[in-house]
């Protein structure tokens, strides 16, 4: 295993800023979903990132084997994907109904109907 | 022997019996089935409080798995009761939601919201419960799913993009929660919040933890709607379906604040962050613009529902404002003003909802000559708003006047005098819907209106009841907070 020092890291921050940038600045719902999508999986790496013991491997019991990964964050984030999975069909749902009661998926847009009411 | 696993009988029973719901499809039944559900769950939170203040912290370990490696909830005098204020108000809520959501809610869509109010409350009273951060964050997002839905219901289109942008925010909000969760973890290899307390103090300077601070802060200030990250709960709130708001605005923000009292007081408890960074300042003045701000913008509101989303803000401005004198006295009036504001909120949002419920609007125009319409849901709304200004005799009075009395006694008297000012403002915003009501004439044409029905007027007594009561006598409430406030600050037996 080479050694990648804090490049996962790196990764990470601009993975997740990447991220924030796209749920700030797209006025596109969906593209908000993809950006919030992309923002969760930069935190899902660095849980992942942490769990890593350097040279370790699977924490499966073997002969020869001293050093071992940590698994628990790994199943934490499991059950980080799960719940980010619901978060993007709930949100995908969301702007199916959007599209039905607005007929557009465009923040700009929706908000000059809403501003009519 | 099943006394032993109240603890987690509170969580399981809701969580069991939503999936249930779909089983049973049928409206009425579906009602019955949640109405039975969640009064069971009242009387599990008053026996944990009640023993909690008798023989002190219930700790009980999951799958009997000692923590830190096991999941425990532990349960100690303030979330035991903020788990009777979710409770509580989910039992009353409950009776009120028969007729609103009949109402509003297409008749083969009404199991999915049981569904969801369920679950909803399994994740609010798991989020108070639980003792291990990152079980924390799941309940968080069981309540924040189901609560996204549940603002979806609303019959107005706008509850659709409201339901979307606190998605969105609320997303943001959990996901801040876990990278400070996973910071902290990175650094003390520990998820249980009392071992955290006992592993964080050593390492208090280390930049890891200060940065893990920060995101837990702004995650949960997300979730609790503290000014400036309020900006998804004014039209989640207006839109919602009548029983959601009044569920929502006396609990979700609430149990929040909860969590983020827990942080800063147990996992940081012991070197008094509020004192070493300034994160004090901060909050402070935080919540005196939250309180400013939300009762400006209430005033210019044309929504009875909004201008009382508004006015939550501006609550919850008082509650952090509390919680940031970090003293016993402040504290206790943060945690004091947590249940009267639930009560008051749920008690006003009633009130507006059975309005709704007659005249099919909550714009404050059309409520003109109301007063006269249906005296006794006015007649509550009145009383609400009186305790919301914090009038003698009321449970607002009570909160304030310790508010007041603990910055008095940190010497900060200019905030006492913010606290007394800013009771000018909801004077106003209250005054607005009270003048069209009762001074406004109805228009011509109108026909008389039916009093609201019973199953809307008595829950919404109760709570505003509750407010006039516990304004009276206020001694439970207060040795509960003043407890609760003296095993965080102090630490030892509760």
């Amino acid at each position: 295993m080479i050694s990648t020092g804090l490049l996962n890291y790196w990764i990470i921050v601009v993975l997740m800023m990447i991220g924030f940038y796209i749920v700030i600045a797209h006025g596109n719902l969906v593209k908000k979903i993809v950006g919030l999508n992309v923002f969760q999986v930069s935190v899902f790496l660095l849980y992942i990132t942490m769990g890593k013991v350097e040279g370790g491997t699977a924490p499966i019991l073997a002969e020869g084997i001293q050093a071992y990964s940590n698994p628990l964050p790994h199943v934490l984030i499991l059950t980080a994907i799960v719940v980010g999975v619901a978060t993007t069909s709930l949100g995908l749902a969301l702007v199916v109904r959007i599209k039905d009661a607005y007929g557009t998926i465009e923040e700009d847009d929706i908000e000059k109907l809403e501003n009519n009411e | 022997m099943i006394s032993q696993h109240l603890p987690i009988l509170q969580i399981v029973l809701p969580l069991l019996a939503a999936p249930v719901c779909i089983f049973i499809r049928h409206p009425k039944m579906v009602w019955i089935w949640s109405v039975v559900i969640t009064w069971m769950c009242l009387p599990m939170s008053i026996e944990l409080l009640v023993r909690v203040l008798d023989s002190g912290t219930i700790v009980y370990e999951l799958g009997s798995w000692a923590a830190p490696w096991g999941i425990e909830y532990r349960v100690d005098t303030l979330n035991a009761f903020v788990l009777v204020i979710v409770s509580s108000i989910s039992t009353v809520v409950m009776p009120f939601a028969h007729k609103t959501v009949e109402r509003e809610i297409p008749a083969n869509r009404i199991y999915l919201f049981y569904t969801m109010l369920l679950l909803c409350m399994t994740g609010l009273l798991g989020i108070t419960i639980t003792g291990d951060a990152f079980n924390l964050f799941v309940f968080l997002e069981i309540s924040s799913l189901s609560t996204y839905v549940l603002i979806s219901f609303g019959k107005d289109r706008r509850a659709l993009t409201a339901a979307y942008r606190y998605l969105i925010m609320g997303t943001i909000g959990a996901t801040f929660y876990i990278i400070g969760v996973g910071l902290m973890y990175m650094v003390t290899g520990s998820l249980n919040i009392t071992d955290l307390a006992n592993l964080v103090p050593a390492i208090a300077d280390n930049r890891t933890i200060q940065a893990a601070l920060g995101f837990l802060t702004v995650g949960l200030a997300l979730k609790a709607a503290l000014f400036p990250m309020h900006m998804w709960l004014p039209n989640a709130y207006a839109y919602a379906p009548s029983a959601v708001t009044v569920f929502l605005a006396s609990t979700a923000t609430k149990v929040a604040i909860y969590a983020f009292i827990r942080v800063v007081f147990t996992i940081f408890g012991d070197i008094d962050i509020l004192a070493v960074l300034p994160v004090r300042s901060l909050l402070m003045s935080l919540a005196v613009v939250a309180i400013f701000a939300g009762s400006a913008v209430a005033i210019y509101q044309t929504d009875a529902k909004r201008l009382l989303a508004y006015s939550s803000v501006a609550q919850i401005g008082y509650i952090v404002l509390g919680v940031s004198f970090d003293s016993v006295a402040g504290v206790t009036a943060g945690i004091v003003h947590l249940f009267n504001h639930a009560l008051i909120k749920g008690g006003l949002f009633m009130a507006i909802g059975a309005t709704t419920y007659r005249i099919g609007s909550h714009k404050i125009e059309d409520m003109a000559g109301i007063g006269k319409r249906m005296p006794f849901t006015m007649a509550a709304f009145v009383a609400g708003g009186l305790s919301l200004i914090g009038m003698p005799l009321t449970a607002g009075f009570i909160s304030k006047w310790y508010l007041i009395q603990a910055a008095l006694e940190a010497g900060w008297w200019p905030l006492a005098v913010l606290v007394v000012l800013s009771s000018l403002l909801t004077v106003i915003y209250v005054w607005r819907i009270v003048e069209i009501a009762y001074f406004k004439p109805p228009p011509q044409d109108v026909k008389k209106l039916d009093p609201a029905p019973f199953s809307l007027l008595l829950p919404m007594w109760v709570l505003i009841g509750a407010t006039i009561y516990f304004g009276i006598d206020a001694t439970t409430t207060l040795h509960v907070a003043s407890t609760a406030a003296k095993v965080l600050l102090l630490g030892g037996a509760p």
